[in-house]
């Protein structure tokens, strides 16, 4: 528990905060650039959020992926890896669950779980390319793995195309029933959001998270290899099978992810010609969680917000959506350059020392 | 020597870092012509103080004048233009560059656009002539000896015109041989006019070649003698505050059966060359067998594929009998053999890992500490307790991060981790590399332990003194192979060092292939 | 069938799409150079493209035929200014070069499209632009039999980018400038010893980095598409990486790179030519590229030509 009350120590939870307000009004310099009331957006943008059950719970359905997907590149950050790929996982994971999802007529009992593992095993594996090339070959998994996410897009729509649109079609049959991991009352409570099982699975796997990490055998190695490589093969670590485990286990929450998008909300795939922005997203999620599971659940809720707002923000301000990009872009840039932050925060806890004394 | 002009006077130079004071309110003087020494031990804050002469740090307070007028060093580049030279320890000098490349870097003579390669080439070989260098101008970095590179960082010195140089522990990694030649060297530039300041902590070269001696302790000056009015176990005294005995008390070994046997071992180096070549020896329980040679010569690479972190490409290694030959590090780790390494930044600890967990690195997995593959945190952390106890670590507790230790504790916590694990065979590489007197009489007296206790003890380190003290046999180390093994009471340092250069002295510059 | 024509075309269109690679490549040189990674190319491609196209759009109707050029030049500028962010985290805040890289990426692909939709009321791409660079034949050379439709009938950029390579080698190997950019790169500490400020080189290096990469950019939306949309970059940038350390960071290996991953773009347009999509899902053309870069990274052996200080931030204090 200490570690989880660490995130609240002042310099850890002090910089993503202050590198979210810097983000914040970064996008108010490019809306006051464009024309546009800063303020009159991100009110729409909060309107938007919490204006009724149903955008409400629509809300929650957007930040369950980001969790996914925070976690999967928090988890190979650290082992010292940067995960771009998540996005390419978490595709691979929506293919999987649809196939399963279609093509097998199961009690729901056995389907949903196993569309989902089908999700979590394609995301895995999907990882643990770009985790095999760096452990084997020595090739830098940010190249690879961004290279990843545009094969897993064509390759989505190859496989979709090819076995599951009929012709003339842009969408693929519907998973089956079995398959489909919606909570009906729940749905029902916030006006037919969107609401499933996959958020708690999204929780459920943040605990697998710490657990794994902090508490067992396999993550004191996984840890050792990212925060020192050197001493962890001096002390008989197998570096590079860490290396690839690590991709694995990051991808399989991508892949588990895009099963339950597939799964609890859209409950088919449809051709995609652009990225679904969840991977990217979990970038800027895990940096601003700190890597840590808990973190990267409150992060995961204020881009879920945002990114879910956004659309109120276009609609009733005419802000175009991009520009929401442009504030989780800052955000990144911020807490990669904490020392800009650390600049904005110098006086502040200067005046809390002072004040103290 | 008041007569003399002073070239180089810092008043009150104090420097503050996060947490300590580097220097105090340092004043130093140095004369014209002088081979002036910086005496201190390891983070007493000689080298510090000559980062603040050369531009690199700036001074919390104090001032510094050249040729008796008050200047401000702000950058490398005022030092030079002050006729101020820094020959570093860890030479300044980009590898893939040739010698001329890295002498001219940053004042390129010029023919248009251009850099003028042909009349700078002819520029160094002109001052290498000089001063008696022998540099190949037109060899790369990579390619020369370390006793040659750092004749180029003396070239860089002179090509902008220093006329003082500061020697940052010059000797660390020269052979004996080579180090008669570098004196050689300083001779003759104090006759061509220069000034010398010289870093060290080694009594013998003071007395060797300086004219006078400051001596710093913890930040502060204790003194500043002539060399003619002192002598070496004043110095010692002076430097450590204490009394000092350099030689290691310990009684005669009484070596048994063999433990660790090398067979004819060889194997590549990082540039695809061998790096070992048929290498073989043993060790015995209860001795301590002392690795000498020039840095470069296979140390690393022997201690690399004992460990199991380097493939052999052919011969063997047999630890108690048994082959352990290419064997995962685990594996041999578990077989007995325990192994404090060159680097325990890099190798030694996770620097971001608490204590508790560092002292568990090598054993996390095994019952006592680990069931069912969840680990055991309360007697991780007992474990650690114990040892940090026990090897005397100073760390807040057991929770604090390693990288906030002192070097001196962070090496006690790994040599309480590698003795705990009761090896037959011990491996310390460079065990004392940076530390100060104290925790090294310390370490000393570890080795001793173990192997008065009967374990094997294979001694890698640089410092000959070190392997002189401590070994009971020696092997010397050229080009990947023993050249051959004395016993250590009565072998002397130039025996040593002609079988260390390869029995003959190594001269002249070039290219090596 | 004509193999010689086919040849011709493949060759062709190899220049054509390589293009902006080989100026994204040498812009990652200078930055990689001088010790910083750089993982922007992507945004700083995004950005080129974005600003060449929306400046040729502001001026194709007073300037016709030249408006490219000014979209051109403003292109370089602009790659220049955006680079200024990655050389402030990376060189004075000592970020992590990769994730301020990343960062910057999503920027550059953010705020494009937000202008673009400000500008041209609510679209997510620019209007096709009416004024483009258009493809230009050396007189004589350009009628040499296959040859001369090869190689010297071109668009001006592509000229442009092997005289980059070109000039790019004489600094960085011959030049007082870059003999710094290079020691800055491998021993910062070294030449900080010597008078050299490397805060200074870096900054230069990025931003040099940040206009080349950005006229690689403008000439994919100056050339082939003729507009700007957020695919029209589509991970060249990362490719252009790709080239680089398959060049090892040395300007006409980058270029032999670029042209070697401009093969995987070409063959793309000539299978559509042939009607070989018939047999080829066209989801698998699309993916060539990355495909290819993928495992041309898996083949490499070792990197130990990469730049010794890469990635490493230098800091003046350090003890």
């Amino acid at each position: 528990m200490n570690r989880v009350i660490a995130v609240f120590t002042k310099e850890s939870f002090l910089v993503p905060a202050v590198a979210i307000i810097l983000g914040l009004l970064t996008g108010a310099i490019a809306m006051l650039a464009g024309g546009f009331n800063p303020i009159d957006a991100y009110t729409a943008l909060l309107k938007k959020v919490f204006g009724n059950a149903y955008n409400f719970g629509e809300t929650i359905r957007q930040i369950t992926p980001l969790i996914f997907t925070g976690l999967a590149v928090a988890f190979a950050f650290r082992t010292g890896l940067f995960n771009i790929g998540a996005e390419g996982q978490f595709i691979v994971g929506m293919i999987a669950s649809t196939v399963v999802g279609v093509s097998f007529d199961l009690p729901a009992i056995i389907h949903a779980p196993l569309a989902i593992i089908a999700g979590a095993v394609a995301g895995g594996l999907w990882g643990a390319i770009a985790g095999y090339l760096k452990a084997a070959r020595g090739v830098n998994e940010v190249i690879t793995s961004i290279m990843l996410n545009w094969v897993a897009l064509y390759f989505a729509n190859w496989v979709m195309n090819a076995f599951f649109i009929p012709a003339g079609k842009q969408t693929s049959e519907e998973v089956k029933d079995s398959a489909i991991i919606t909570i009906g009352w729940l749905a029902e409570m916030f006006d037919n959001a969107r609401l499933h099982w996959g958020t708690l699975i999204a929780v459920l796997a943040a605990i697998f998270f710490y657990i794994i990490l902090w508490k067992t055998k396999s993550g004191f190695e996984l840890r050792s290899v990212g925060l020192n490589p050197h001493a962890s093969e001096y002390a008989g670590m197998n570096v590079n099978r860490n290396v690839v485990k690590a991709m694995f286990i990051g991808g399989m929450f991508a892949g588990i992810g895009g099963a339950t998008e597939i799964l609890g909300v859209f409950h088919y795939q449809a051709i995609m010609t652009q990225h679904t922005g969840y991977g990217f997203d979990g970038i800027a999620v895990a940096l601003i969680g700190g890597n840590t599971p808990f973190g990267v659940i409150l992060a995961a809720i204020l881009f879920g917000v945002l990114t879910f707002g956004a659309s109120g923000m276009q609609f009733s301000a005419g802000v175009p959506f991009e520009l929401i990009r442009v504030v989780i872009a800052s955000v990144i840039f911020f807490v990669a350059a904490h020392g800009i932050v650390k600049m904005f925060i110098k006086p502040i806890l200067k005046k809390k020392k002072e004040g103290g004394n | 020597m008041n007569s003399v002009k002073k070239v180089v006077e810092m008043r009150g130079i104090t420097k503050r870092f996060p947490g300590i004071i580097a220097n105090d309110s340092i004043t130093l003087s140095v004369g014209k012509g002088e081979i002036h020494a910086l005496l201190g031990e390891n983070g007493a804050g000689k080298s510090t103080l000559m980062n603040i002469l050369f531009g690199l740090y700036q001074p919390d307070e104090g001032e510094i004048l050249i040729n008796e007028k008050v200047v401000q060093i702000t950058s490398p580049k005022i030092a030079n233009d002050l006729g101020i030279g820094m020959v570093h320890q860890h030479f300044m000098l980009v590898e893939t560059f040739t010698v001329t490349e890295n002498i001219v870097l940053g004042n390129e003579p010029k023919n248009g656009l251009k850099i003028d390669i042909q009349s700078a080439e002819k520029a160094v070989e002109k001052l290498s002539n000089q001063y008696g260098l022998k540099v190949d101008p037109r060899a790369k970095i990579q390619d020369i000896s370390v006793g040659m590179q750092q004749r180029v960082e003396i070239l860089k010195t002179l090509y902008r015109g220093a006329d003082i140089l500061i020697f940052d522990e010059p000797t660390a990694v020269l052979t004996p041989q080579e180090i008669h030649e570098l004196i050689e060297i300083m001779h003759n530039l104090v006759k061509e006019g220069k000034t010398i300041i010289l870093i060290t902590h080694k009594l013998k070269e003071i007395m060797a070649v300086c004219d006078a001696v400051t001596i710093i302790r913890r930040g502060k000056v204790i003194d500043s003698v002539l060399v003619k009015d002192t002598n070496p176990d004043d110095l010692a005294a002076k430097m450590v505050g204490r009394e000092v005995n350099f030689r290691v008390d310990k009684t005669e070994a009484k070596p048994k059966d063999t433990i660790l046997a090398v067979e004819k071992l060889t194997a590549m180096g990082n540039r695809g060359v061998n790096a070992l070549n048929n290498l073989s020896l043993e060790v015995r329980a209860g001795e301590i067998l002392g690795i000498a040679g020039v840095d470069g010569n296979g140390q690393s690479e022997l201690i690399e594929v004992l460990t199991g972190l380097r493939k052999a490409t052919s011969g063997r290694v047999l630890l108690n009998g048994k082959e352990i030959t290419n064997q995962s590090p685990r594996n041999i780790s578990e077989s007995g053999l325990s192994h404090i390494p060159e680097d325990r930044h890099k190798r030694g600890l996770v620097l971001d890992f608490t204590m508790s967990e560092n002292m568990v690195l090598e054993t996390y997995f095994h019952p006592t500490f680990c069931k069912g593959g969840f680990l055991d945190y309360g007697a991780i952390d007992k474990h650690a307790a114990k040892l940090i106890e026990e090897f005397d670590v100073r760390t807040p507790s057991i929770y604090t991060p390693a990288r906030a230790l002192s070097g001196g504790n962070q090496q006690k916590a790994i040599i309480a981790r590698e003795v705990d694990k009761n090896p037959d065979l011990l491996i310390a590489a460079q065990p004392t590399r940076g530390l100060d007197v104290g925790a090294i009489e310390f370490i000393h007296r570890r080795l001793i332990d173990q192997r008065d206790q009967g374990k094997a003890v294979l001694l890698l380190s640089l410092e000959l003194d070190e392997v002189i003290n401590l070994s009971d046999r020696i092997a010397v180390i050229y080009e990947g192979a023993i050249v051959g093994i004395v016993d250590a009471k009565s072998t002397s340092e130039q025996e040593l060092g002609l079988m260390m250069s390869g029995g003959k002295v190594m001269q002249g510059g070039g290219n090596d292939e | 069938m004509d193999w010689g024509l086919i040849l011709s075309n493949l060759v062709h269109d190899t220049i054509v799409f390589s293009t902006a690679l080989i100026f994204a490549a040498l812009g990652g040189l200078y930055s990689e150079r001088s010790g910083v990674v750089n993982i922007a190319l992507e945004g700083m491609m995004i950005i080129g493209a974005f600003t060449g196209a929306v400046m040729t759009y502001a001026f194709q109707d007073s300037l016709g035929a030249w408006a490219p050029w000014v979209g051109f030049i403003a292109a370089g500028i602009a790659g220049s200014i955006f680079a200024l962010p990655h050389a402030v985290a990376s060189v004075t805040f000592k970020a992590d070069q990769t994730v301020s890289g990343v960062a910057l990426n999503f920027l550059a692909a953010g705020l494009s499209i937000y202008l673009t939709k400000i500008i041209f009321n609510g679209a997510g791409q620019t209007t096709t632009l009416n004024s483009v660079f258009n493809k230009f034949s050396i007189p004589g050379l350009s009628e040499i039999p296959y040859i001369g439709h090869a190689i010297f009938e071109a668009y001006p950029t592509s000229y442009l980018a092997f005289i980059a390579v070109f000039l790019t080698w004489y600094i960085v190997f011959k030049t007082p400038f870059g003999l710094r950019l290079r020691a800055v790169g491998e021993h910062p500490r070294a030449a900080d010893t010597v008078g050299i400020n490397v805060k200074r080189m870096r900054y230069t290096a990025v931003m040099i980095s940040g206009m080349l990469a950005a006229l690689g950019g403008a000439t994919i939306s100056l050339t082939t598409t003729s507009n700007f949309s957020h695919n029209t970059v589509s991970g060249q940038g990362f490719i252009a990486i790709a080239a680089l350390i398959f060049g090892k960071w040395h300007p006409m290996g980058a270029m032999g790179a670029a042209l070697f991953f401009g093969v995987a773009q070409a063959i793309k347009s000539l299978v559509q030519i042939f009607g070989l999509t018939n047999y080829i899902p066209t989801e698998f053309i699309f993916m060539l590229p990355y495909v290819l870069t993928i495992l041309v990274m898996a083949g490499l052996v070792g990197r130990s030509s990469a730049p010794a200080a890469l990635g490493k931030p230098y800091d003046t204090g350090s003890r």
